[in-house]
């Protein structure tokens, strides 16, 4: 295999006296989109900032595209885009003329007007960037991040506040990406987001990584199946029969149970509703979703928020 | 790119950004303007004593300290805190362009700036109140305009690196230069102001670069002009500027 696009080794760095990140390691190949998961807080935005050669580190060994980050020079942001979490556009430009001004910076940069269409602005390359919707703002971050030509691009928590469609429209820029080879980072706190895009993800908590590997490795882990349905009004998991209840976790009503083989508990359950005459409305069987693992192993503290 | 091409790429979007943004060119190039219209207009023929001008040809050099400075200090401490808040400084950190080629293409875009303003207030003077414009003095002009630029650019970097937030750039940057405006005889004549004024204002490089620009405009000069004395406590202000920019400049949001 070549040469990892991104290695980490026993990675730390404290802030006053708090230890944020407490000794992480990664690895990401090249093409690889990678995503990387953590509630607010966990070391996250500090593990990408040291990747980006933004911060400084307290210990262990990291390697980006070959260099020390904490080294970084000309040659080596010519090879690597950001998207940051928060940087607003000049109101003043187009997006044509941001990204041609972008352009001038790298030593082979993409064409201007092929890189605006790729992420979709085409139809608003000449309008103020002011006019753009936040998503298209987003996209235009892209593109800024994309016309050095890079062979590795930072996104960090790129749909942060987007509406649904936004959301999917950006997941189709990002899409395209893969298809032009790029290794790809992605910070985000979205599962859905690191379900539909990645190869391959890392959840960190508390400054550590606690699982890690394919989205569907991880979903895998632990219980192979959950049963959801809806409680009729006035019981509770005490009521449900056969000790399943010990099993259940309830949330607004909201029966999820993880079991192994479904067969049995789904026949002890439609039985008890039959005899008691009630339903099991919103019954649904399926794999767990990325999102409660990762609530699981963050202990659920403030993921998202 | 790189080298000259590249700080001329740099410059080139920054002028774009500058002549595009209303507010900047109303509070940059249009409002010293006005301040000589009325200055000018109000004090024409009033008799500066102590220096035996008329008040049109006292407000030309008076209202050129204020352009320069407007281009360069204010321009620069508006707008840097601004666009580091923003991450737009962090964002172009993270590209190939070097520091120095942006702070050059800044640089450039406040002494293009005040080249332009000082071409229009000088025109405006010689034209609508019959101010000469220098010419035995002009190597003097020349040479006080850039030390006056480089310093007052040199301060604005080191403003925009001590000002903490967005907010504040607009708020700490009036109220540095606004009363030594006052004070140092920039809007209120020189003759007007108690000497303990004037000798306060003598800390600080308005008053010194106003001097030194007035020396350069005034008909009585006899000579070439230089304010040799005068431009040395502007440079050194200017230098100090610089560490002080050196020092404490930020590209990263305080946050």
């Amino acid at each position: 295999m070549a040469a990892p696009v991104i290695s980490v080794e026993g990675l730390r760095k404290s802030y006053d006296g708090f230890e944020a990140v407490r000794g992480i390691d990664l690895e990401v190949g090249a093409g690889e989109i990678f995503a990387f998961l953590g509630p607010n807080g966990a070391g996250k935005t500090t593990t990408v900032e040291i990747l980006e050669g933004y911060r400084t580190r307290n210990a262990g060994e990291v390697s980006v595209l070959g260099i020390d980050p904490q080294r970084a020079d000309r040659g080596w942001r010519n090879r690597v885009g950001f998207v940051l979490q928060e940087s607003r556009l000049v109101p003043e430009l187009t997006p044509r003329e941001a990204v041609e001004q972008y352009a001038g910076y790298y030593s082979s940069p993409r064409d201007v007007d092929e890189t605006v269409n790729l992420v979709g602005l085409g139809e608003k390359a000449n309008a103020r960037s002011s006019k753009l919707s936040g998503g298209q703002q987003r996209r235009l971050d892209v593109a800024l991040a994309l016309i050095g030509d890079p062979e590795l691009l930072f996104l960090d928590e790129p749909t942060t506040g987007f509406d649904p469609s936004a959301r999917r429209r950006f997941w189709d820029v990002i899409a395209d990406l893969r298809k032009l080879g790029k290794t790809v980072f992605l910070t985000t706190h979205y599962m859905d987001e690191a379900q539909t895009l990645a190869d391959r993800v890392a959840i960190i908590s508390g400054g550590r990584i606690v699982a890690s590997g394919s989205p569907e490795s991880l979903r895998d882990r632990g219980v192979q199946t959950e049963i959801r349905f809806r409680l009729p009004q006035g019981l509770g998991a005490a009521d449900l029969p056969g000790g399943l209840g010990d099993q259940a976790r309830v949330d607004a009503g909201m029966v999820t149970l993880g079991v192994g083989d479904p067969v049995a508990p789904l026949r002890e359950l439609t039985t008890w509703a039959q005899q008691r005459g009630f339903g099991l409305p919103g019954l649904t069987v399926g794999a767990p979703s990325l999102e409660d693992v990762y609530l699981e192993l963050t202990d659920g503290d403030a993921a998202g928020a | 790119m790189s080298g000259l091409a590249l700080v001329l790429h740099q410059f080139r979007f920054d002028q774009k950004i500058f002549w595009r943004n209303r507010a900047a060119v109303f509070f940059t190039a249009l409002l010293p303007l006005i301040f000589l219209f009325i200055l000018a207009s109000v004090f024409k023929n009033a008799d500066i004593s102590t220096l035996d001008v008329k008040g049109a040809t006292y407000y030309v050099p008076a209202i050129l300290t204020l352009a320069v400075i407007s281009a360069t200090t204010v321009k620069l401490a508006t707008n840097l805190p601004a666009e580091r808040e923003a991450g737009q400084l962090k964002r172009v950190r993270g590209t190939p362009l070097p520091p120095a080629d942006f702070v050059a293409g800044r640089v450039g875009n406040s002494l293009v700036i005040t080249l332009i303003m000082v071409v229009l207030v000088s025109v405006i003077g010689a034209v609508v109140y019959g101010v000469d414009i220098p010419t035995s003095t002009m190597p003097a002009l020349l040479v006080t305009l850039a030390v006056g630029a480089f310093s007052f650019s040199c301060l604005g970097f080191a403003l925009a690196a001590v000002i903490p937030s967005e907010d504040a750039a607009p708020a700490v940057t009036n109220a540095t230069v606004l009363p030594l405006y006052f004070l140092s005889g920039v809007f209120i004549p020189e003759d007007e102001l108690p000497n303990g004024v004037l000798n306060f204002a003598d800390a600080f490089p308005i008053r010194h670069f106003f001097e030194a620009m007035f020396t350069a405009w005034d008909p009585n000069t006899t000579g070439s002009g230089f304010e040799l004395g005068h431009l040395a406590v502007v440079l050194a202000w200017g230098l100090f500027g610089l560490v002080i920019a050196v020092r404490f400049f930020r590209w990263e949001p305080r946050r």
